[in-house]
Protein backbone atom coordinates (compact mmCIF):
# COMPACT_ATOMS: atom_id res chain seq x y z
CA UNK A 1 0.00 0.00 0.00
CA UNK A 2 2.92 2.37 0.67
CA UNK A 3 3.69 2.60 -3.06
CA UNK A 4 0.18 3.76 -3.99
CA UNK A 5 -0.22 7.55 -4.13
CA UNK A 6 -2.13 8.63 -1.00
CA UNK A 7 -4.89 10.18 -3.15
CA UNK A 8 -5.84 6.88 -4.74
CA UNK A 9 -6.30 5.11 -1.40
CA UNK A 10 -8.35 8.06 -0.16
CA UNK A 11 -10.55 8.06 -3.26
CA UNK A 12 -11.14 4.34 -2.86
CA UNK A 13 -11.98 4.83 0.82
CA UNK A 14 -14.49 7.54 -0.12
CA UNK A 15 -16.01 5.35 -2.77
CA UNK A 16 -16.30 2.43 -0.33
CA UNK A 17 -17.88 4.71 2.28
CA UNK A 18 -20.68 5.49 -0.19
CA UNK A 19 -21.66 1.82 -0.44
CA UNK A 20 -24.07 2.00 2.50
CA UNK A 21 -26.03 4.80 0.83
CA UNK A 22 -26.12 3.45 -2.72
CA UNK A 23 -28.98 0.95 -2.18
CA UNK A 24 -31.24 3.89 -1.33
CA UNK A 25 -30.33 5.80 -4.47
CA UNK A 26 -31.21 2.98 -6.87
CA UNK A 27 -35.01 2.82 -6.34
CA UNK A 28 -35.16 6.62 -6.04
CA UNK A 29 -33.35 7.08 -9.37
CA UNK A 30 -35.19 4.25 -11.13
CA UNK A 31 -38.53 5.68 -10.11
CA UNK A 32 -37.62 9.10 -11.48
CA UNK A 33 -36.46 7.58 -14.77
CA UNK A 34 -39.70 5.66 -15.12
CA UNK A 35 -41.99 8.54 -14.09
CA UNK A 36 -40.22 11.04 -16.37
CA UNK A 37 -40.78 8.83 -19.41
CA UNK A 38 -44.42 8.40 -18.41
CA UNK A 39 -44.71 12.20 -18.05
CA UNK A 40 -43.55 12.66 -21.65
CA UNK A 41 -39.82 13.37 -21.22
CA UNK A 42 -37.60 11.94 -23.94
CA UNK A 43 -34.82 9.63 -22.65
CA UNK A 44 -32.35 12.39 -23.47
CA UNK A 45 -34.32 14.97 -21.46
CA UNK A 46 -34.59 12.54 -18.54
CA UNK A 47 -30.83 12.05 -18.41
CA UNK A 48 -30.28 15.80 -18.91
CA UNK A 49 -32.55 16.59 -15.95
CA UNK A 50 -30.99 14.00 -13.66
CA UNK A 51 -27.46 14.80 -14.78
CA UNK A 52 -27.63 18.59 -14.54
CA UNK A 53 -30.35 19.46 -12.01
CA UNK A 54 -29.19 16.46 -9.91
CA UNK A 55 -31.63 17.15 -7.07
CA UNK A 56 -34.10 14.28 -7.01
CA UNK A 57 -36.77 15.72 -4.71
CA UNK A 58 -37.06 18.88 -6.81
CA UNK A 59 -37.18 16.79 -10.00
CA UNK A 60 -40.13 14.79 -8.65
CA UNK A 61 -41.81 18.08 -7.81
CA UNK A 62 -41.18 19.30 -11.37
CA UNK A 63 -42.86 16.19 -12.82
CA UNK A 64 -45.83 16.57 -10.53
CA UNK A 65 -46.31 20.26 -11.36
CA UNK A 66 -45.84 19.71 -15.11
CA UNK A 67 -48.61 17.13 -14.88
CA UNK A 68 -50.90 19.80 -13.45
CA UNK A 69 -49.98 22.28 -16.23
CA UNK A 70 -48.61 24.81 -13.75
CA UNK A 71 -46.66 27.75 -15.25
CA UNK A 72 -42.88 27.30 -15.68
CA UNK A 73 -42.24 30.28 -13.43
CA UNK A 74 -44.22 28.74 -10.55
CA UNK A 75 -42.45 25.42 -11.12
CA UNK A 76 -39.03 27.07 -10.91
CA UNK A 77 -40.05 28.94 -7.75
CA UNK A 78 -41.20 25.75 -6.03
CA UNK A 79 -38.00 23.98 -7.11
CA UNK A 80 -35.99 26.86 -5.69
CA UNK A 81 -37.87 26.54 -2.39
CA UNK A 82 -37.12 22.83 -2.15
CA UNK A 83 -33.48 23.33 -3.21
CA UNK A 84 -32.85 26.29 -0.94
CA UNK A 85 -31.41 23.87 1.61
CA UNK A 86 -28.39 23.62 -0.70
CA UNK A 87 -27.54 27.24 0.15
CA UNK A 88 -27.24 26.19 3.79
CA UNK A 89 -25.34 23.02 2.87
CA UNK A 90 -22.99 25.09 0.72
CA UNK A 91 -22.26 27.56 3.50
CA UNK A 92 -21.62 24.73 5.97
CA UNK A 93 -19.55 22.45 3.73
CA UNK A 94 -17.54 25.36 2.28
CA UNK A 95 -15.76 25.72 5.64
CA UNK A 96 -14.16 22.31 5.15
CA UNK A 97 -12.83 22.76 1.60
CA UNK A 98 -9.49 24.46 2.39
CA UNK A 99 -7.59 21.69 0.60
CA UNK A 100 -9.65 22.11 -2.60
CA UNK A 101 -8.53 24.30 -5.54
CA UNK A 102 -11.06 26.77 -6.96
CA UNK A 103 -12.28 24.48 -9.75
CA UNK A 104 -12.34 21.54 -7.34
CA UNK A 105 -14.61 23.61 -5.10
CA UNK A 106 -16.91 24.31 -8.03
CA UNK A 107 -17.12 20.62 -8.87
CA UNK A 108 -17.52 19.70 -5.20
CA UNK A 109 -20.57 21.97 -4.94
CA UNK A 110 -22.02 20.77 -8.25
CA UNK A 111 -21.96 17.19 -6.89
CA UNK A 112 -23.25 18.13 -3.42
CA UNK A 113 -26.50 16.23 -2.91
CA UNK A 114 -27.91 15.40 0.54
CA UNK A 115 -25.90 12.22 1.23
CA UNK A 116 -22.69 13.75 -0.15
CA UNK A 117 -23.13 16.80 2.08
CA UNK A 118 -23.92 14.63 5.11
CA UNK A 119 -20.92 12.37 4.48
CA UNK A 120 -18.59 15.32 3.84
CA UNK A 121 -19.68 17.06 7.04
CA UNK A 122 -19.21 13.90 9.09
CA UNK A 123 -15.82 13.18 7.53
CA UNK A 124 -14.66 16.74 8.17
CA UNK A 125 -15.85 16.61 11.79
CA UNK A 126 -14.18 13.24 12.37
CA UNK A 127 -10.83 13.96 10.71
CA UNK A 128 -10.69 17.80 10.92
CA UNK A 129 -9.63 17.97 7.26
CA UNK A 130 -11.71 16.84 4.30
CA UNK A 131 -9.54 15.73 1.35
CA UNK A 132 -10.57 16.17 -2.29
CA UNK A 133 -9.75 12.55 -3.17
CA UNK A 134 -12.03 11.11 -0.48
CA UNK A 135 -14.82 13.57 -1.26
CA UNK A 136 -14.75 12.98 -5.02
CA UNK A 137 -14.48 9.22 -4.51
CA UNK A 138 -17.71 9.36 -2.53
CA UNK A 139 -19.47 11.96 -4.71
CA UNK A 140 -18.59 10.34 -8.04
CA UNK A 141 -19.93 6.97 -6.87
CA UNK A 142 -23.23 8.53 -5.85
CA UNK A 143 -23.50 10.39 -9.17
CA UNK A 144 -22.65 7.33 -11.26
CA UNK A 145 -25.16 5.11 -9.45
CA UNK A 146 -27.85 7.82 -9.67
CA UNK A 147 -27.41 8.15 -13.44
CA UNK A 148 -27.30 4.37 -13.92
CA UNK A 149 -30.47 3.95 -11.86
CA UNK A 150 -32.21 6.61 -13.98
CA UNK A 151 -31.23 4.79 -17.17
CA UNK A 152 -32.49 1.50 -15.73
CA UNK A 153 -35.77 3.10 -14.68
CA UNK A 154 -36.29 4.56 -18.16
CA UNK A 155 -35.65 1.21 -19.79
CA UNK A 156 -37.39 -1.14 -17.40
CA UNK A 157 -39.88 1.29 -15.88
CA UNK A 158 -42.83 -0.93 -16.71
CA UNK A 159 -41.33 -3.64 -14.50
CA UNK A 160 -41.37 -1.46 -11.36
CA UNK A 161 -44.31 -2.58 -9.25
CA UNK A 162 -46.77 -0.18 -7.61
CA UNK A 163 -44.44 1.97 -5.48
CA UNK A 164 -46.75 2.21 -2.44
CA UNK A 165 -47.36 -1.55 -2.33
CA UNK A 166 -43.64 -2.17 -1.81
CA UNK A 167 -43.01 0.84 0.39
CA UNK A 168 -40.83 2.47 -2.28
CA UNK A 169 -42.68 5.75 -1.82
CA UNK A 170 -41.22 5.88 1.69
CA UNK A 171 -37.59 5.10 0.87
CA UNK A 172 -36.67 8.76 0.70
CA UNK A 173 -37.88 9.80 4.19
CA UNK A 174 -36.22 6.71 5.69
CA UNK A 175 -33.03 7.52 3.88
CA UNK A 176 -33.00 11.09 5.18
CA UNK A 177 -33.85 9.75 8.64
CA UNK A 178 -30.74 7.55 8.46
CA UNK A 179 -28.62 10.56 7.44
CA UNK A 180 -30.15 12.65 10.24
CA UNK A 181 -29.41 10.00 12.89
CA UNK A 182 -25.76 10.09 11.80
CA UNK A 183 -25.60 13.53 13.47
CA UNK A 184 -27.25 12.50 16.76
CA UNK A 185 -24.13 13.19 18.82
CA UNK A 186 -23.70 16.74 17.49
CA UNK A 187 -24.15 19.58 19.96
CA UNK A 188 -27.76 20.61 20.59
CA UNK A 189 -29.16 17.74 18.53
CA UNK A 190 -32.50 17.44 20.35
CA UNK A 191 -33.38 21.13 20.74
CA UNK A 192 -32.40 21.92 17.14
CA UNK A 193 -34.31 18.90 15.86
CA UNK A 194 -37.35 19.76 18.00
CA UNK A 195 -37.48 23.30 16.61
CA UNK A 196 -36.94 22.15 13.03
CA UNK A 197 -39.69 19.52 13.27
CA UNK A 198 -42.16 21.92 14.95
CA UNK A 199 -41.45 24.68 12.43
CA UNK A 200 -41.72 22.29 9.52
CA UNK A 201 -45.07 20.87 10.65
CA UNK A 202 -46.46 24.34 11.40
CA UNK A 203 -45.55 25.65 7.93
CA UNK A 204 -46.73 22.46 6.26
CA UNK A 205 -50.16 22.77 7.89
CA UNK A 206 -50.51 26.49 7.10
CA UNK A 207 -48.59 27.65 4.01
CA UNK A 208 -48.03 24.12 2.69
CA UNK A 209 -45.26 22.17 0.93
CA UNK A 210 -42.50 22.68 -0.14
CA UNK A 211 -42.02 25.76 2.06
CA UNK A 212 -41.92 23.62 5.23
CA UNK A 213 -38.28 22.79 4.47
CA UNK A 214 -37.19 26.41 4.65
CA UNK A 215 -39.48 27.25 7.58
CA UNK A 216 -38.38 24.25 9.65
CA UNK A 217 -34.70 24.70 8.82
CA UNK A 218 -34.73 28.35 9.87
CA UNK A 219 -36.48 27.45 13.15
CA UNK A 220 -33.77 24.85 13.86
CA UNK A 221 -30.97 27.28 13.03
CA UNK A 222 -32.57 29.98 15.20
CA UNK A 223 -32.43 27.63 18.19
CA UNK A 224 -28.80 26.81 17.42
CA UNK A 225 -27.93 30.52 17.31
CA UNK A 226 -29.87 31.18 20.50
CA UNK A 227 -28.01 28.37 22.28
CA UNK A 228 -24.62 29.48 20.93
CA UNK A 229 -23.37 31.52 23.93
CA UNK A 230 -23.85 28.54 26.23
CA UNK A 231 -22.05 26.07 23.94
CA UNK A 232 -19.20 28.49 23.15
CA UNK A 233 -18.88 29.57 26.76
CA UNK A 234 -15.14 30.26 26.59
CA UNK A 235 -15.31 32.32 23.39
CA UNK A 236 -16.37 35.78 24.49
CA UNK A 237 -17.15 38.40 21.89
CA UNK A 238 -14.35 40.96 21.46
CA UNK B 1 -45.29 22.42 -23.34
CA UNK B 2 -43.14 21.67 -26.39
CA UNK B 3 -39.99 19.57 -26.36
CA UNK B 4 -37.84 22.67 -26.73
CA UNK B 5 -39.60 24.48 -23.90
CA UNK B 6 -39.18 21.47 -21.62
CA UNK B 7 -35.45 21.31 -22.41
CA UNK B 8 -35.17 25.03 -21.64
CA UNK B 9 -37.01 24.54 -18.34
CA UNK B 10 -34.63 21.72 -17.40
CA UNK B 11 -31.57 23.86 -18.18
CA UNK B 12 -32.85 26.87 -16.21
CA UNK B 13 -33.68 24.58 -13.27
CA UNK B 14 -30.17 23.09 -13.50
CA UNK B 15 -28.59 26.55 -13.48
CA UNK B 16 -30.65 27.57 -10.45
CA UNK B 17 -29.77 24.33 -8.66
CA UNK B 18 -26.07 25.05 -9.24
CA UNK B 19 -26.47 28.61 -7.96
CA UNK B 20 -27.98 27.35 -4.70
CA UNK B 21 -25.04 24.94 -4.35
CA UNK B 22 -22.29 27.55 -4.75
CA UNK B 23 -24.31 30.47 -3.38
CA UNK B 24 -24.12 29.71 0.32
CA UNK B 25 -20.35 29.44 0.21
CA UNK B 26 -19.88 32.55 -1.95
CA UNK B 27 -21.97 34.62 0.47
CA UNK B 28 -20.28 33.22 3.55
CA UNK B 29 -16.64 33.78 2.49
CA UNK B 30 -17.39 37.53 2.59
CA UNK B 31 -17.98 37.23 6.32
CA UNK B 32 -14.87 35.43 7.53
CA UNK B 33 -13.76 35.07 10.25
CA UNK B 34 -17.09 33.69 11.34
CA UNK B 35 -18.92 34.92 14.39
CA UNK B 36 -19.42 32.07 16.91
CA UNK B 37 -23.19 32.35 16.45
CA UNK B 38 -22.86 31.90 12.68
CA UNK B 39 -20.53 28.99 13.32
CA UNK B 40 -23.14 27.45 15.65
CA UNK B 41 -25.83 27.87 12.98
CA UNK B 42 -23.66 26.16 10.36
CA UNK B 43 -22.91 23.29 12.74
CA UNK B 44 -26.67 22.80 13.08
CA UNK B 45 -27.41 22.80 9.33
CA UNK B 46 -27.55 19.01 8.83
CA UNK B 47 -29.91 18.40 11.76
CA UNK B 48 -32.13 21.43 11.06
CA UNK B 49 -32.51 20.79 7.33
CA UNK B 50 -32.90 17.02 7.43
CA UNK B 51 -35.35 17.29 10.35
CA UNK B 52 -37.47 19.87 8.52
CA UNK B 53 -37.35 17.82 5.34
CA UNK B 54 -38.76 14.59 6.77
CA UNK B 55 -41.04 15.81 9.58
CA UNK B 56 -44.32 15.91 7.54
CA UNK B 57 -43.76 12.50 5.95
CA UNK B 58 -43.17 10.94 9.37
CA UNK B 59 -45.66 12.79 11.58
CA UNK B 60 -48.45 13.51 9.10
CA UNK B 61 -48.09 10.37 6.96
CA UNK B 62 -50.22 8.01 9.06
CA UNK B 63 -49.77 5.39 11.82
CA UNK B 64 -47.92 2.86 9.63
CA UNK B 65 -45.41 5.50 8.52
CA UNK B 66 -44.92 6.70 12.09
CA UNK B 67 -44.26 3.20 13.47
CA UNK B 68 -41.92 2.32 10.58
CA UNK B 69 -39.99 5.55 11.18
CA UNK B 70 -39.63 4.89 14.91
CA UNK B 71 -38.31 1.39 14.21
CA UNK B 72 -35.96 2.77 11.55
CA UNK B 73 -34.77 5.48 13.92
CA UNK B 74 -33.94 2.92 16.61
CA UNK B 75 -32.11 0.75 14.09
CA UNK B 76 -30.08 3.81 13.08
CA UNK B 77 -28.57 3.81 16.59
CA UNK B 78 -26.79 0.56 15.73
CA UNK B 79 -26.68 -0.06 11.98
CA UNK B 80 -25.87 1.65 8.68
CA UNK B 81 -28.33 3.58 6.50
CA UNK B 82 -28.93 0.62 4.20
CA UNK B 83 -30.30 -1.37 7.17
CA UNK B 84 -32.36 1.58 8.34
CA UNK B 85 -34.10 1.75 4.96
CA UNK B 86 -34.51 -2.00 4.54
CA UNK B 87 -36.04 -2.55 7.99
CA UNK B 88 -38.21 0.57 7.74
CA UNK B 89 -39.62 -0.51 4.38
CA UNK B 90 -40.35 -4.05 5.62
CA UNK B 91 -42.20 -2.77 8.70
CA UNK B 92 -44.13 -0.29 6.57
CA UNK B 93 -45.18 -2.87 3.98
CA UNK B 94 -46.30 -5.33 6.67
CA UNK B 95 -48.33 -2.67 8.51
CA UNK B 96 -49.94 -1.44 5.30
CA UNK B 97 -50.96 -5.00 4.36
CA UNK B 98 -52.40 -5.53 7.85
CA UNK B 99 -54.37 -2.30 7.54
CA UNK B 100 -55.75 -3.49 4.18
CA UNK B 101 -57.02 -6.53 6.06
Amino acid sequence: MSKTPPGRGEALAGSLASLTILPAIVPFGMLFGALAITAGFTPWQTMLASGTIYAGASQYLMLEMLGQSISPFAILLAMLAINFRHVLYSAALGRHLQRFSTWQKGLAFALMVDPVFAAGEQRARATTSLGPAWYFGYAASVYAVWMLANALGMTFGALIPEPARWGLDYVLPLYFLGLLMGFRSSSGFLPVLGAAVSGSIAVHLTIGAPYHILGGALAGLAVAVWRAPATHGSEREP
Amino acid sequence: MSDGELTALILVAAFMAFLTRVGGHLILVRFTPLHPRVEAALQAVPVAVLGALIAPAILLGGPAELVASIVAGLIALRASTAWVIACGVVVLVVLRRLAEG
